[in-house]
């Protein structure tokens, strides 16, 4: 996938946008297909950027930072964001706290892990049932708009929003 | 197995008194869930402390984030046994990222008290200053009386940190009560750190 210059650049719009808002905390679980966007955060001085041992930690320190004036995002994998339910309803709906997140989508479009597939069914629901305001970024040429976008309106509306990155974007996992 | 220790159990009510008496600095608090931000709250308001309702576990987590926005300012997680124990990794974490300017204070009384006492962890086998010195947190000790709460409080405040302060807390129940507004206590907090302003 990585000789498509296409899926291979879609960090790029990504990190523009993410700068364009004033976001420079870059909390994660790592996953193969973010791996372009977390070599690039490490590498950027503006960022500050590490691995949380858990997703929800994660969002706990994005929260806390927010609260302290500093903007954030959570970087996960569908599985991760799986554990998440919790915290997203009872911080950072109820509390009314910017969180950004961004989620590498696994399981569909070429999966070949059941357990995947699976869990990937649960994450626009949930997303949904806590009027979380999500995106699925498809196509290079949209991107920079959509996480701009979705950004700005997170920190206008004072309210956590998703970027779901489609397989067809990144190319996704290389079926095993 | 009970094990051997030599740390008093105090008071909970006495030691978050003797903690915000201590702040000097408009200090950041992150209150756990539970028994630990009604202890804060009971202890007295301040406008820079933030009251966790729900998001068990996710005390550090919160303050971590706080202290990397604010590096000037001082930030204090008080959390119980029972939500640490849920979440561990964030110790390492933690650690790892080193902040100097956050301290943790764990209550530990060995038990859900919250829901009917039931036993944590800690009260056979776990201890969480050895977990949390295994997590990396090398300024980490168990508070031995009061006064060598408030010994190490002092020296942990004035930095660098990380720090780690364990208490060990009889079995009683808070005084007090936060009140369960979480977009309210959100908006206060950030009022009272200088994030946002009133209207």
């Amino acid at each position: 996938m990585s000789d498509n210059p296409q899926r291979s650049a879609w960090h790029e719009p990504v990190i523009r946008a993410l700068k364009a808002n004033g976001v420079r905390l870059v909390v994660y679980v790592p996953d193969n297909v973010l791996r372009p966007l977390l070599g690039a955060v490490a590498a950027d001085p503006h960022f500050t950027s590490f691995a949380a041992a858990r997703e929800e930690e994660a969002v706990g320190i994005v929260a806390g930072a927010c609260m302290g004036g500093m903007r954030g995002i959570v970087l996960m994998q569908t599985s991760g964001f799986a554990t998440l339910a919790n915290v997203l309803a009872s911080l950072v709906v109820a509390c009314q706290i910017p969180v950004l997140l961004m989620i590498s989508e696994r399981g569909t479009l070429g999966e070949f892990n059941p357990g995947q597939a699976l869990v990937c069914r649960t994450m626009r629901p949930v997303l949904d049932s806590l009027a979380i305001e999500h995106h699925t970024l498809t196509r290079l040429h949209e991107t920079e708009f959509m996480v701009d976008r979705a950004a700005r309106q997170a920190f206008q509306t004072q309210m956590p929003a998703a970027l779901i990155l489609s397989p067809m974007l990144t190319g996704g996992k290389p079926s095993g | 197995m009970a094990m051997l220790r030599n740390t008093k159990i105090m008071d909970r009510a006495d030691l978050a008194g003797r903690l915000i008496a201590r702040l000097r600095h408009d200090e950041a608090v992150i209150g756990g869930i539970g028994y630990a931000n009604f202890d804060v709250f009971g202890a007295g308001h301040r406008p820079q402390n933030f009251y966790m309702l729900g998001s068990m576990g996710l005390a550090v987590p919160i303050a971590l984030g706080l202290a990397l926005a604010q590096p000037q300012r001082g930030v204090v997680a008080v959390e119980g046994d029972g939500s640490l124990l849920m979440q561990l990794g964030s110790l390492a974490t933690v650690a790892s990222v080193a902040p100097a300017n956050l301290t943790i204070v764990v209550l530990d009384n060995a038990a859900y008290q919250i829901t009917g006492g039931q036993p944590t962890a800690t009260a056979s086998a776990a201890d969480l200053v050895e977990i949390a010195r295994g997590a990396g947190l090398v300024k980490s000790a168990w508070a031995a009386d009061e006064s060598d709460f408030e010994r190490l409080l002092v020296e942990a405040l004035a930095g660098p940190g990380p720090s780690l302060i364990g208490t060990r807390i009889a079995p009683s129940a808070p005084q007090r009560q936060t009140p369960r507004e979480p977009a309210r206590i959100k908006d206060a907090f950030m009022l009272g750190l200088g994030t946002k302003s009133p209207f």
